[in-house]
């Protein structure tokens, strides 16, 4: 790779964070009135809202009921601004398309479907603006809205995403150093578990070093799980204070 | 016209005091909350390993040995006996689906309705086919819940004449943890507005009727047109309730009514307001507890 440097000899990265470092996540829930559910989340300068609905009725298809749980329907989205070239569609093309399905996937093994037969949860997520991660973070944010419906889970659903560089596992990846030819790698991780809900990884890798990149991801998806952490207990205080008086 | 613009405020910071901070009663998803096995697992938990773990984030209820995590906020879950509003989503054979803020849609059976023409009318193959005509898509009725399926859905059933389509009038929507359970939800308001207090947080504002059409078996909704002075009461009471829901004040007849006194020296459209919404809201539960004490 020419000009770029990911990783200083000292060790520091393009913005300055260590190869472990993540970068700084900021949390709200509930955010708007009208959905059951609502958070909106800022992993650096990634920034994404996500919303949750239900568990409704069947609208739409009803022929895609299932009759022992619920049908978990995600909508990925970017706003045409959140690139640094405008985006056409904002949703609906492959890409989009692709992503909702991972989170589709993801929320299925953490959402406790089956209490809600018949019924039907809709995620909606959008990137408002995108700096690397927008999986993770799409992940982060819609776990926080799926909390503050008080829809069950087994546990929270963390995602970071890691690179390879100088037998290095990079963590939390920004635009750049993903755009860099980094083979990145996203994990979902059940933090208490330590199950993971899903392993997505494009680039091409040496097996011998799988390991300690899955390991690198775990790490960096259970330091991503205290922070959401300590978001969720915060609002919990602040909610029953609020209603306690 | 004048428009009323601001620049958003800082969200004040709830000052969380010593003994609210740690409680140990709060618990988040995945959340151990006892590996003793004596305990019996009740909503919002589930067993893993033996322990008793917190699916929601909220506060724990103990009752004997069953262990509830009751969840901040969720949809309304049905009881037998609770007053509902809602809106008509569907009509199919025999039944209408009615949208009611639960998990799924509720039932209200053709059986379980009284159709115009008394109570002991028979129900023809006729009646089934007129069904649109009494209640179509989009109609807003009151109802009682008659019972739970097992799936969590609701039957609703309209046998008394204060059940029924509702006319002309404003519906507001809450939180269901909102409304208090009382004898009755029904209220005929004394400043002019009746109002009934849905237990699924649908609630449903309209000027006080003045004597019952026993023939239409609730099916009757009058199109007359509502007096100005109808309406600013209706208006003023949907932005107190609005007030009321913001800050968590639980609402019952007595709570919305001190709450329309402490408003009547602002306008209508200024009780949206956040300082005046503040103020009013004070001042009610100020009322209430003088009223309690």
């Amino acid at each position: 790779m020419a000009g770029l440097e990911l990783l200083s000899d000292q060790g520091y990265r393009l913005d300055g964070r260590k190869a472990t470092e993540l970068r700084k996540v900021q949390a709200r829930m509930g955010v708007f009135a009208q959905a059951d559910g609502s958070a909106y989340l800022e992993q650096g300068n990634t920034k994404a809202l996500a919303v949750v609905y239900g568990p409704h009725e069947m609208r739409g298809s009803r022929s895609r009921t299932l009759h022992d749980r619920a049908v978990i329907n995600c909508q990925y989205s970017m706003a045409t601004f959140s690139t640094a070239e405008r985006k056409r569609r904002p949703h609906g093309d492959r890409k989009s398309t692709e992503m909702s399905l991972h989170l589709k996937q993801t929320f299925e093994a953490a959402v406790m479907t089956q209490l809600y037969p018949r019924s039907q949860i809709d995620i909606y997520v959008k990137i408002l603006q995108s700096d690397g991660g927008n999986y993770s973070v799409c992940v982060n944010a819609a776990t926080l809205a799926v909390i503050d419906a008080g829809i069950p889970m087994r546990d929270y659903v963390c995602a970071c995403t890691v690179g390879f560089v100088d037998e290095t596992p990079l963590a939390d990846l920004c635009f750049a150093e993903e755009s860099g030819g980094v083979s990145s790698l996203a994990l979902a991780l059940l933090p208490r578990g330590g199950q993971i809900a899903l392993l997505q990884m494009d680039a091409r890798l040496h097996q011998d070093h799988l390991e300690t990149l899955i390991e690198a991801a775990m790490t960096a998806c259970k330091g991503v799980s205290k922070v959401l952490d300590e978001v969720v207990r915060q609002h919990l205080q602040e909610r029953s204070v609020l209603s306690g008086e | 016209m004048a428009a009323d613009m601001r620049l958003p405020t800082i969200r004040k910071t709830v000052s969380l005091t010593v003994s609210s901070h740690d409680r140990k009663d709060l618990v988040v998803p995945g959340d151990v909350i006892t590996s003793d096995t004596g305990f019996m697992r009740g909503h919002g938990t589930y067993v893993d390993d033996d322990k008793l773990t917190a699916s929601v984030a909220g506060e724990v209820q103990r009752v004997d040995k069953l262990i509830c995590v009751r969840p901040l906020k969720t949809r309304y879950n049905g009881e037998v006996g609770d007053v509902v509003v809602g809106r008509i989503t569907e009509v199919q054979q025999k039944r209408w689906k009615v949208e009611t803020n639960s998990r799924l849609d509720s039932v209200l059976l053709l059986s379980s309705v009284n159709l115009p023409g008394g109570e002991l009318r028979r129900r023809s193959a006729e009646d089934e086919l007129t069904m649109r005509e009494y209640l179509q898509e989009g109609d807003l009725i009151s109802a009682e819940v008659q019972s739970v399926f097992s799936d969590g859905a609701l039957s609703l059933h309209t046998r008394s004449l204060k059940y029924g389509k509702l006319g002309q009038g404003v519906l507001v929507q809450l939180s269901p943890s909102l409304i208090k359970r009382q004898k009755t939800h029904f209220h005929n308001l004394p400043c002019g507005a009746s109002v009934i207090l849905g237990n699924n947080g649908f609630v449903w504002l309209y000027p006080t009727p003045g004597q019952q059409e026993e023939e239409a078996g609730g099916f009757y909704t009058s199109l007359e047109p509502v007096s100005l002075s109808d309406r600013e009461v209706i208006s003023r009471l949907r932005n107190c309730l609005l007030a009321l829901a913001a800050h968590k004040v639980l609402l019952y007849d007595t709570s919305v009514l001190y709450c329309y006194e402490s408003s009547l020296q602002h306008q209508v459209k200024d009780i949206l307001k956040p300082e005046v919404m503040e103020e009013i809201v004070m001042l009610t539960q100020q009322k209430l507890l003088e009223q309690e004490g």
